[in-house]
C-alpha cells in the first residue's frame, strides 16, 4: 500500500482536507470520507454518469478521477446547489417536470445538467440530448429530463436578463 | 368555514385520485438527500467482496487464504465450510430450489460467489478478494439449453441429481427443472389437423438484465445482545425477504428487520435472493459487527437477476380469413445453474398462460420446459410479470405472421381477432377471466391518430423505390395484480398485499403498506387514492412502506401490483374509517346514519347541506368521550386483500421505423402508445411509467443481450458492451389513453408500469420485420442492431448500392 497523501480542495465552497491513499477515487472520498452521498455509483467504469460532479467548471464522473488529482479544485456537488434553502432552477424543474423517478441518476444529471447551461444557455432539444449522453437513466426515458433542462435554461436565462 | 368553499374547490385541495400531484419522493432526491444502500454507514461496519469463479463449471480442489488473511485490512475469509456448521451455505430460493451461497464443492456459472471477504474498507476487501487462492478443476460447460437434456450431458447439479422433484412436479433428467402446460392439447392437435392455414415460427427471447442504476447491495447488521438482525437491503420485496431469512437462519422472524429504504430502480432484479445478501448476513453474524456488501456493475449483469433466455415455437391455425382457431406455443427455458426465478408455486411458468393475447382463440394448448444450464440464475423478469413479455412477444409476432402469410393487413387481421367489447369478462382458452377491455377502440385512436393508412401508402411509395420503412403494431393484453392467493403463493405465502391507516386527531393520517416503491412514487399515489376516499388532503397523509418492522406484511412491489393489490388495500382500509366515521357523523349530527350522504370531505344531512361534520371534525371526535355507546377510540383501520382476479390493462402501440439497407441502422421515426389502465390516480406518473417502460422495451428489442461463448464465459457484462440507450438514442414518446375501468378494483385500477414493456418489444420487432414483410421475411430475432439488420438486408442481397 503506497503512503497516504493529504489533499485539499474546495467543496461547495468550504475547504476541506482528507488524507487518502494515492489509488482512492473522488467518488469514493466524497462519499465515504466526507459523508456526501449525493454522487452514486452506478456503474465503475464511466459510463453511467450516476457520480458526476463539477470539477474545476467542467463535468467529471468521479469515479475516474483520483482525489490527488484534485489538489487546489474547485468542485460542485448536487449538495452545492440549493442557496440558502433556495433551490436551484434546475432542482425546481426536475420536480415540476417530473424528471426523476428512482432518484438514483439525479444528482448526477443535474450537476451535468448545470455545466451543459453554463456552456450553452440556450440549448435545443438535440444539444440537450447530446449534452447529457453521459448520463444514463433507467426509469424516465429522458423525456422529461429534456423537458426539465429546457424550463430550467428559460428560467435561468430569464434571470440573467432581469 | 370550511362551507365558503366551492365542492369543486374542496375537491382540488384534495389532491386525489386523477390529479397529477407532484411527487413527494422528489424533495430529498434532488437535493441528493436520497438514502439508498449504499449511503448507509454503521460504526464498526465491514466491506464484504466477493471471490467468484473465473469458469463456468468447475469442480474446487481447494481454498488457500492464507495471503488474503495477509491483506493489511482484512479481517476474515469466508467460504462454504465456515458457513456449514450454522447450516447457512445453501439457501432456499423464491422458486422452490436451493442455491450455495458460497460454492460448495463445485461452481456451476462464471462468476458464482466462492469466497467472502471481509475487511475495514472496499479497497481492503477488493485487495483481499485478489489475494485468495482457489484451485479448480474444469468441466465441460452446457451453455445452449438445447443440449441440456442431452443423455450424456454433463451433470450440473450433483447435490440436487438424485432428486425426481424440484418444487414443480417431475423431472426426467438431472438438468430437467420442470414441464408445465396448460390447455386442451388434444382438442388443439385436432385444430391443428384440419385448419385451412397453419403458421408456425421459431422464436427467441434472447438472455437479457433488467439493469438498475443502482446495483444490489445490503448492510446486514446483528445485535448479538439483543438477538436482533437489521439488514437494509435493496429489495422489492421486504416482507417475503424477512420470511426466508427466518426460515434459513433460524432467527426468529419477530427479531429481523428489513429495512428496503430508497431504492435506485428494481425492474425485477431486486426480488430474489441473492448470495451477497446472506454472505452478509452470515458475516455479520458470525462477526457481530455490521457488514456492507455492494454489487459491482459487471457482478450485477454477470450474477443477479437475469430475465429470459426463452426459446420459444409459436403455432396458429386459422381459417382462410384469418380468424385464429387455435394457438399452440412450447417454449424451452433457461434457468441457469439454480432455479432462483420468482413464480408462484402453482405457476412456475409464471403467467405464460396469458398468450391468447387480446384474441379470442377458440382452442389454446402452451408447454414450457425448464432446465438447467452452466449460466447464471435470475429472477427471471425484467419490467414483467413471471414470463408475459415471452407471452405478448410470441402472440403478437405470430398474429403478424398469420397475416403475412394470408395478405391481411396487420390491423385488419387484429380487428377480426379481438374479443369484443360486449364479451367482457372474457374467459380465455387458457382459464384466465379478463376483466375489461375495449381493444377496438384503442386501435381505432391509435391508427387515427397515426394516419394509418398514409403510413402504408407512403410505404409503398418506399418499397417501390427500394426503401425500407417498417409499420410496427401491437395490440397487447397484460395480466399483473398477482394475486388470487388460491392460484398465487411464493413458499406457501399468499400473494396477498396490506394497507394500515392510521387518522390522527387533527385529521392528518399515516399510512403503511405491504409494498416497496423503487420510483414508482407510491407516497405520492397511494396518499391520492385514500385523500379521494375519506376526503383528506393528500398534503396531510404519509405513505410509509419497506420497513418490516412498521409496515403490515405483504408481498411487495413487483409485476405491477402495487395498484392492483396494495392500492385496493388502501382503499378498502379507508372504506372501513369511513365507515366509522359515518356512525361517528351521525351521533354528533343527532340523525340516522341513513340520512347522511357524503360529500367530498364531509358527512352532510340529506338535504341541508349546511348541517354536516368535515373527516377532519370526526377524527377529532374519534378521540374524545362523545361517541356512539360502545364504540371503540380512535380512527384507524388495516385491510389484507386477497384479489379475486388479476387486472389486465392492455393498449395499442404503434411504431414507425426507417432502415438504412447499407448499413442496417434503424432510426425509429415515431412510436404511439394508447395505454388503458382503467382509472388513472395519476396522469403524470402514468406517462413517466410509459416513458420508462417504453425505453427499456427500446433497448431490449434495439440492444440488448447477455452472451456467452461455448465455455460459459461472459462476452459483454460491463455498461462498455451491454446496450442501456442514452437519451441520443432515445426515440420520443407519444402517448395517449382509454379508460376502462377494471370492474372488481376498488377504484377500478389496473397496474401500468409494464405495459409499455411487455407491448413495446412486440411492436419494435414488429415494425422492424414489416419492413422486410414484402421481401418474404417472417421474423428476425431480437436484438435488432444494426449489424443484425445489415446481415438480414445481406441475406435478402439488398444490401450493396
Amino acid at each position: 500500500m503506497a503512503k497516504k497523501q493529504a489533499v485539499s480542495f474546495k467543496l461547495n465552497g468550504k475547504e476541506v482536507d482528507v488524507v487518502v491513499e494515492p489509488r482512492e477515487l473522488l467518488i469514493h472520498t466524497l462519499r465515504e470520507k466526507l459523508q456526501h452521498t449525493g454522487p452514486h455509483i452506478g456503474c465503475e467504469t464511466s459510463h453511467c454518469g450516476a457520480c458526476t460532479v463539477d470539477l474545476n467548471g467542467m463535468s467529471v464522473k468521479s469515479c475516474t478521477v483520483l482525489t490527488v488529482q484534485c489538489e487546489g479544485a474547485e468542485l460542485l456537488t448536487i449538495e452545492g446547489f440549493a442557496q440558502a434553502g433556495e433551490l436551484h432552477a434546475l432542482q425546481e424543474a426536475f420536480h415540476l417536470d417530473h424528471a426523476l423517478q428512482c432518484g438514483f441518476c439525479t444528482p448526477g444529471m443535474i450537476t451535468r445538467a448545470y455545466r451543459l447551461l453554463k456552456e450553452n444557455p440556450n440549448p435545443s432539444e438535440e444539444e440537450i440530448r447530446y449534452g447529457m449522453a453521459g448520463n444514463l437513466c433507467r426509469c424516465t426515458g429522458y423525456q422529461n429530463i429534456v423537458k426539465a433542462v429546457q424550463s430550467a435554461a428559460k428560467k435561468l436565462s430569464a434571470q440573467a436578463a432581469a | 368555514m370550511p362551507g365558503d368553499q366551492t365542492e369543486l374547490e374542496r375537491e382540488l385541495k384534495l389532491e386525489g385520485v386523477g390529479t397529477s400531484r407532484k411527487r413527494k419522493e422528489d424533495a430529498r432526491f434532488i437535493r441528493g438527500q436520497g438514502s439508498y444502500v449504499d449511503d448507509i454507514k454503521l460504526p464498526g461496519m465491514l466491506f464484504g467482496a466477493m471471490v467468484r469463479s473465473p469458469y463456468a463449471h468447475a469442480r474446487i480442489k481447494s481454498i488457500d487464504k492464507s495471503k488474503a488473511l495477509a491483506v493489511p485490512g482484512v479481517v476474515a475469509v469466508l467460504s462454504a465450510d465456515d458457513l456449514k456448521p450454522v447450516n447457512l451455505h445453501w439457501m432456499p430460493t423464491l422458486g422452490g430450489d436451493v442455491q450455495a451461497v458460497l460454492a460448495d464443492k463445485k461452481v456451476c456459472f462464471q462468476l458464482q460467489e466462492v469466497a467472502f471477504v471481509l475487511a475495514n474498507d472496499r479497497y481492503a476487501a477488493a485487495d483481499g478478494a485478489d489475494a485468495v487462492e482457489v484451485d479448480y478443476e474444469e468441466l465441460p460447460a452446457i451453455v445452449d439449453p438445447k443440449k441440456a437434456l442431452a443423455p450424456d450431458a454433463p451433470v450440473i447439479r450433483e447435490d440436487i441429481a438424485d432428486k425426481d422433484n424440484v418444487g414443480h412436479g417431475p423431472r426426467t433428467h438431472p438438468n430437467h427443472i420442470f414441464t408445465w402446460d396448460a390447455g386442451d392439447k388434444e382438442g388443439t392437435d385436432a385444430v391443428f389437423a384440419s385448419a385451412p392455414v397453419t403458421v408456425r415460427e421459431e422464436i427467441l427471447n434472447p438472455r437479457v438484465h433488467p439493469c438498475p442504476l443502482e446495483t444490489c447491495g445490503c448492510v446486514a447488521s446483528f445485535d448479538k445482545v439483543r438477538g436482533q438482525l437489521t439488514v437494509y437491503m435493496t429489495t422489492q420485496a421486504p416482507h417475503l425477504v424477512r420470511t426466508v431469512v427466518a426460515m434459513l437462519s433460524g432467527i426468529p422472524e419477530s427479531k429481523i428487520r428489513i429495512v428496503g429504504g430508497d431504492i435506485g430502480g428494481g425492474f425485477g432484479n431486486k426480488v430474489p435472493v441473492y448470495p451477497g445478501y446472506v454472505a452478509a448476513i452470515v458475516a455479520s453474524i458470525v462477526t457481530g459487527v455490521p457488514i456492507k456488501w455492494i454489487e459491482s456493475r459487471i457482478d450485477n449483469i454477470s450474477t443477479t437477476g437475469f430475465a429470459r433466455d426463452y426459446h420459444g415455437v409459436g403455432e396458429l391455425a386459422a381459417d382462410k380469413d384469418g380468424r385464429i382457431k387455435a394457438l399452440r406455443f412450447t417454449a424451452l427455458a433457461d434457468h441457469g445453474a439454480f432455479n432462483a426465478h420468482v413464480s408462484a408455486t402453482k405457476l412456475p411458468a409464471g403467467l405464460f398462460s396469458i398468450c391468447t393475447g387480446s384474441y379470442a382463440i377458440p382452442k389454446a394448448y402452451c408447454r414450457v420446459d425448464a432446465v438447467y444450464t452452466n449460466k447464471a440464475p435470475g429472477g427471471v423478469a425484467y419490467r414483467c410479470s413471471l414470463r408475459v413479455t415471452e407471452a405478448v412477444y410470441l402472440i403478437e409476432r405470430m398474429i403478424d405472421v398469420l397475416a403475412q402469410k394470408l395478405n391481411i393487413d396487420k390491423a385488419e387481421i387484429r380487428r377480426r381477432n379481438f374479443v369484443k367489447a360486449e364479451q367482457f369478462p372474457y374467459t380465455t382458452a387458457l382459464g384466465w377471466t379478463l376483466d375489461s377491455g375495449n381493444y377496438q377502440v384503442a386501435l381505432e385512436k391509435t391508427l387515427k391518430a397515426v394516419d394509418y393508412e398514409g403510413l402504408r401508402r407512403e410505404q409503398a411509395e418506399k418499397r417501390a423505390k427500394g426503401e425500407l420503412m417498417g409499420i410496427g403494431i401491437c395490440t397487447f393484453t397484460e395480466i399483473v395484480g398477482a394475486g388470487p392467493t388460491k392460484v398465487c403463493d411464493i413458499l406457501g405465502i399468499g400473494l396477498f398485499d396490506s394497507c394500515d391507516i392510521r387518522v390522527n386527531p387533527t385529521g392528518s393520517a399515516i399510512a403503511r403498506l405491504g409494498t416497496m416503491s423503487q420510483g414508482q412514487g407510491h407516497a405520492t399515489t397511494y396518499a391520492q387514492i385514500i385523500a379521494t376516499e375519506l376526503g383528506l388532503p393528500s398534503e396531510e397523509i404519509q405513505i410509509e412502506e419497506g420497513d418490516t418492522d412498521k409496515a403490515p406484511y405483504g408481498a411487495g412491489t413487483w409485476g405491477s401490483r402495487s395498484t392492483p393489490v396494495a392500492g385496493a388495500a388502501a382503499a378498502r382500509a379507508a372504506r372501513k374509517i369511513k365507515d366509522k366515521a359515518r356512525k361517528i357523523a351521525a351521533h354528533l349530527l343527532e340523525v340516522g346514519e341513513g340520512d347522511l350522504e357524503w360529500n367530498v370531505d364531509r358527512f352532510r344531512v340529506k338535504g341541508n347541506p349546511s348541517e354536516a361534520k368535515t373527516m377532519k371534525d370526526i377524527a377529532m371526535a374519534a378521540h374524545t368521550s362523545n361517541l356512539p355507546d360502545g364504540m371503540e377510540k380512535g380512527l384507524d383501520a388495516t385491510e389484507y386483500y386477497d384479489p379475486p382476479n388479476m387486472t389486465f390493462p392492455f393498449g395499442a402501440y404503434l411504431c414507425v421505423v426507417d432502415i438504412d439497407k447499407f448499413t442496417g441502422e434503424t432510426k425509429v421515426r415515431r412510436f404511439y402508445a394508447l395505454d388503458d389502465c382503467g382509472t388513472r390516480i395519476n396522469p403524470m406518473i402514468i406517462e413517466g411509467q410509459i416513458h420508462g417502460g417504453l425505453t427499456e422495451a427500446f433497448a431490449v428489442a434495439m440492444g440488448q443481450a447477455v452472451p456467452f461463448d461455448e465455455n460459459g464465459n461472459h462476452l459483454g457484462n460491463s455498461l462498455m458492451d451491454y446496450f442501456l440507450p442514452t437519451a441520443v438514442e432515445t426515440p420520443k414518446w407519444e402517448t395517449d389513453f382509454t379508460v376502462t375501468p377494471s370492474p372488481h378494483h376498488p377504484i377500478g385500477a389496473k397496474g401500468v408500469a409494464e405495459s409499455p414493456h411487455v407491448g413495446g418489444i412486440p411492436c419494435f420487432t414488429n415494425a422492424v420485420v414489416d419492413a422486410f414483410a414484402h421481401l418474404g421475411v417472417t421474423h428476425m430475432d431480437m436484438p435488432h442492431t444494426s449489424y443484425r439488420v445489415w446481415q438480414q438486408c445481406k441475406a435478402l442481397g439488398i444490401n450493396k448500392r
